[in-house]
């Protein structure tokens, strides 16, 4: 909305003035804080790196050898968390948009936007105290019987609280965040091509994989890494539900289990004086870098939708 | 390779409104049926319902028979999915599938039943359904190039022989050349000639002068008003219904008084 | 049927070839219930228990596979890829239930006694071990904290959003929308960790205060602000601006007359939502805004609880009759939800009713 050259000076109302400059210094403010944010984390980030590991809480041998396992147990309990979430979001999102009767549909998304409102607390606390001590004998029988599978290798945790109970609880909070984004995709799809498919005789099935799936599959990258950064970023159900240990392991129902970055900030932070605050903000950094490196991939995604659009 | 189509008493509905009522009409094999009429009267509704395309849309449902070769697609326990292999449909704008190539949108409906064609033989269909679709000449060295690449006369000669690529019986046309320019719609029309010694043809059209260049009989459509339903009004051979009509409101409709 | 009028006699029509009726999944799954259950049943008789929960996921299980075969036999592989994507998806969705209802039955049934003491909503913790003692100073910290990020999110958030929609051309423009994607992504401790950073600083080392707080919030608030308002801006269509421009009415009275009302239905919607999700953030005020027993009115001095923390802390610290701290742990965890879901049920009135009428 650029104004065409005017040969006449358009009046400057101070009105618009005012209006435009704040709607200006609102956006600006953004930029300004996220700078902010960026170089407040880096600056108390940076005694971290230098200081004597000996200071560090378990006297590690260097800063990277106390954040490595933080990063693994990060890391693996998000993608525990995808491995679980997708493919139930992916048949939630097809059931609200081409199974459900059309007079239930919204109201069964609404159900599922429910899950999305309990605040992360609340998942916490379920998960440890209730989800847990219910999973507890599946693990144990888990173990008994596919203990020679890695992932289940004896002993068992006696409560239940192990870094597959966090995947679970992660699993459901992230669930209605990829099922929204997936949805809104799928009912995108263009009824021409739905009806393309259909009228040379697709059963329901053959029709979502030749219609719905390839149109909206850059919609669903973006909605997977959407959630893979919020289970990235997920404080407190980890921290509630997780006995952490310092820990590199894959066994998913072991009572020593890998915690995670933002876990470990919200365990260690009320006691955290001096330089032991300064390791927790250099940890939190690295968890920017690691979320911001996969909303990137998101972002990029979504472009690819967009140009995939344009073509219709 | 053509089948008669016997519509008895049909009514179709949109939840509690009628939208069609009472069409009862013969469609002999191997000719081209045209469909005409104001907007809104019904007639692309009602082509929906010869192959249950209609149940796509909320709240569509049918009372009546159609029957093709003497089978009832709304007996009990007909399954929709057998109906429209047998009965094709080509759509108001051409909606080849982006995704694909314009080979793999020719063979997409024949991958459904027979996922390991050999090489060879698809591409001997992949050739036949674009000759007869009157396209291999302009597209058969971009092959692999997305179907959404080519020009929209193109694309509705691709959708055209996406359908008949999987041999049905009946080939249903909602509007085939409303969304295209004259010349791609001229060679529509040709398409329609030859396509019509091998297949019945169902076209719904607004262009009076397309019906009567290519239809062998036409049907035309009315409402009384709105909120009122779609009628056939009468039903007869294309030269009958342009010259000779014996209803009023189709000598008004074709003589351009209305609609 | 009618098919026999016109040929000589009644021929099965082709189009049912091969289809099971309509009802066979039903029953399948009924038998495939009856079955499993049963099993469990016998299988759990010797100990005297029975497993009702292995017995519904065997017979789902059951079900799923008897319904694909039959299909594959009667219907063919197409049909039955089908009907067992159907089962997939369907079981998806009531899978996806389970959490829903177990989480919300736990919470009102744990929660509810306590809620409901009398002094859990008139007291705070201040001198209290054990029993009695209630989340005042929590709610009022929460509605604080949460009030004043809102103060300073929404305007922000709106002329944000007004700038990119309006104003925003070129490089700037470009520029938010990225940030304000990052910003999306910020996790919420490290927007703690941040707003710890500037104010120690400022304050010095330790430095607890509510407003820390609402700015650890406002970060993670702003960028949703945007985004939805952003959302809802656009949708305005080009010709009611057009349509004002042309009566002569300035930029900025045609967006604070024409374009804002059109659009303050969905706006508001965006805002309540936002403000629901971070309502229960719990991380960044752990962090900046700390915790304690007594009631704190002040925001720009001491520490000040709140709901989530509350929760928290009572879970994770309990003290001698740790079952009273549970108790109370979730009664905050029963508050929360409620506050949460009356956000969500005006959000959901106020897009109903205020909505411009629209062919939608």
């Amino acid at each position: 909305m650029t104004a065409a050259p005017a040969r006449i000076a358009a009046k400057k109302r101070l009105g618009d003035t005012l209006f435009s400059g704040a709607a200006l210094a609102a956006g600006t403010l953004i930029l300004v804080v996220l700078a902010a944010v960026a170089i407040f984390l880096v600056a108390q980030s940076i005694p971290a790196f230098l200081v004597d590991p000996a200071e560090i809480k378990g006297s590690p041998d260097s800063f990277w050898s106390y954040v490595g396992p933080l990063v693994f147990g990060t890391v693996w309990a998000a993608a525990l968390a995808l491995i679980i979430a997708v493919p139930i979001a992916l048949g939630i999102s097809l059931f609200i948009s081409h199974y459900a009767p059309r007079r239930l549909a919204q109201g069964l998304g609404y159900t599922i936007d429910l899950l999305a409102a309990v605040p992360s607390v609340v998942y916490g606390l379920w998960g440890a105290g209730v989800l847990a001590p219910a999973i507890q004998p599946f693990y144990a029988w888990l173990v008994d019987n596919a203990g020679w599978f890695p992932l289940f290798t004896p002993p068992v945790s006696g409560t239940g609280r192990t870094i597959l109970t966090v995947a679970i609880v992660l699993a459901v909070m992230i669930l209605p965040i990829i099922t929204a984004l997936c949805r809104e995709v799928f009912l995108q799809t263009p009824k021409l091509h739905e009806e393309a498919a259909l009228a040379l005789g697709a059963t329901r099935w053959e029709m979502i994989r030749m219609a719905v799936l390839p149109f909206g599959r850059p919609g669903i990258i973006s909605a997977v890494m959407l959630g893979l950064g919020r289970a990235l970023g997920e404080t407190m159900a980890v921290a509630m539900v997780l006995s952490p240990a310092v820990i590199i392991s894959f066994v998913l129902t072991s009572s020593q289990n890998p915690t995670t970055i933002p876990a470990n900030i919200a365990l260690n932070y009320p006691e955290a004086h001096g330089i032991g605050v300064n390791v927790l903000i250099a940890t939190g950094l690295i968890l920017f870098v690691i979320t911001f490196a996969v909303n990137s991939v998101a972002r990029w995604a979504v472009s690819l939708r967009k140009e995939f659009s344009g073509a219709n | 390779m053509s089948k008669r189509i016997e519509v008895r008493d049909l009514d179709v509905y949109y939840g509690t409104f009628r939208a069609v009522e009472g069409v009862t009409l013969t469609i002999e094999p191997r000719t081209v049926t045209a469909f005409i009429g104001p907007s809104g009267c019904g007639k692309s509704t009602f082509i929906r319902t010869l192959n249950r395309m209609h149940e796509v849309i909320p709240g569509a449902r049918v009372d009546g028979e159609v029957l093709i070769d003497g089978n009832n697609l709304y007996g009990p326990g007909v399954d929709p999915v057998l109906v429209r292999r047998q009965v094709g449909m080509v759509f108001q704008r051409p909606n080849p599938f982006p995704t694909m190539s314009i080979r793999e949108n020719v063979l997409a409906g024949v991958r459904l039943n027979n996922t390991r064609m050999p090489k060879q033989e698809a591409d001997e269909l992949v050739e036949k359904s674009l000759m007869g679709a009157n396209l291999w000449n302009e597209v058969k060295d971009r092959l692999d190039k997305p179907g959404s690449g080519l020009s929209g006369g193109q694309q509705q000669r691709l959708c055209i022989a996406r359908t008949i690529a999987v041999s049905p019986e009946v080939i249903l046309m909602d509007e085939p050349c409303s969304a295209l320019d004259p010349i791609s719609t001229l060679a529509i029309e040709d398409l329609i000639e030859e396509l019509k010694t091998e297949y019945t043809i169902v076209i719904v059209t607004h262009n009076m002068q397309q019906a009567s260049r290519v239809s062998d009989k036409t049907a035309f459509f009315n409402i009384e008003g709105t909120g009122k339903p779609g009628k056939l009004i009468e039903y007869d051979d294309t030269t009958t219904i342009f010259s000779n009509p014996s209803v009023k409101a189709t000598e008004d409709y074709v003589s351009g008084k209305f609609g | 049927m009618t098919t026999g009028t016109q040929a000589p006699r009644v021929i099965a029509n082709s189009y049912t070839a091969g289809k099971l009726p309509r009802w066979t999944p039903w029953a399948v799954l009924a038998v495939a219930l009856v079955v499993s259950l049963g099993a469990a049943a016998i299988m759990g008789s010797p100990e005297g228990e029975f497993n009702w929960i292995l017995g519904i996921i065997g017979g789902v299980v059951l079900f799923v596979f008897a319904n694909w075969l039959l299909s594959r036999l009667v219907e063919g592989a197409r049909q039955a890829t089908n009907r067992l994507i159907t089962s997939l998806v369907t079981g998806a969705f009531v899978l996806a239930l389970i959490p829903l209802i177990w989480l919300t039955l736990t919470v009102v049934v744990n929660g509810l006694p306590t809620f409901l003491n009398g002094t859990f909503l008139s007291q705070s913790m201040r001198n209290v071990v054990g029993e009695g003692g209630g989340a005042l100073h929590a709610i009022v910290g929460t509605l604080l904290i949460t009030g004043l990020a809102a103060v300073i999110s929404i305007p922000v958030g709106l002329m944000t959003a007004i700038y990119l929609v309006e104003y925003g051309t070129g490089r700037l423009a470009k520029g938010i929308t990225f940030f304000v994607d990052v910003m999306t992504g910020i996790p919420s401790i490290v927007a703690g960790l941040a707003t710890y950073a500037v104010f120690a600083l400022i304050f010095g080392e330790g430095v607890r205060m509510g407003f820390a707080g609402s700015v650890a919030l406002s970060i993670l608030m702003i960028p949703v602000v945007v985004r939805s308002s952003e959302e809802i801006i656009r949708l305005v269509p080009n010709e009611l601006r057009e349509a004002s421009y042309a009566l002569g009415v300035p930029k900025w009275r045609t967006i604070a007359k024409v374009v804002l009302p059109t659009s303050i239905a969905g706006i508001t919607t965006g805002i309540m939502l936002s403000i629901s999700r971070v309502i229960g953030e719990t991380a960044p005020l752990l962090i900046v805004a700390g915790f304690t027993a007594s009631m704190n009115y002040n925001p720009f001095s001491e520490r000040m609880m709140s709901l989530p923390v509350f929760v928290y802390t009572q879970y994770v610290s309990p003290g001698t009759d740790a079952q009273f701290y549970f108790d109370r742990s979730w009664a905050g965890a029963l508050t929360l939800i409620l506050i949460v879901a009356l956000l969500n049920a005006i959000a959901r009135i106020v897009s109903h009713y205020f909505s411009p009428k629209t062919g939608r």
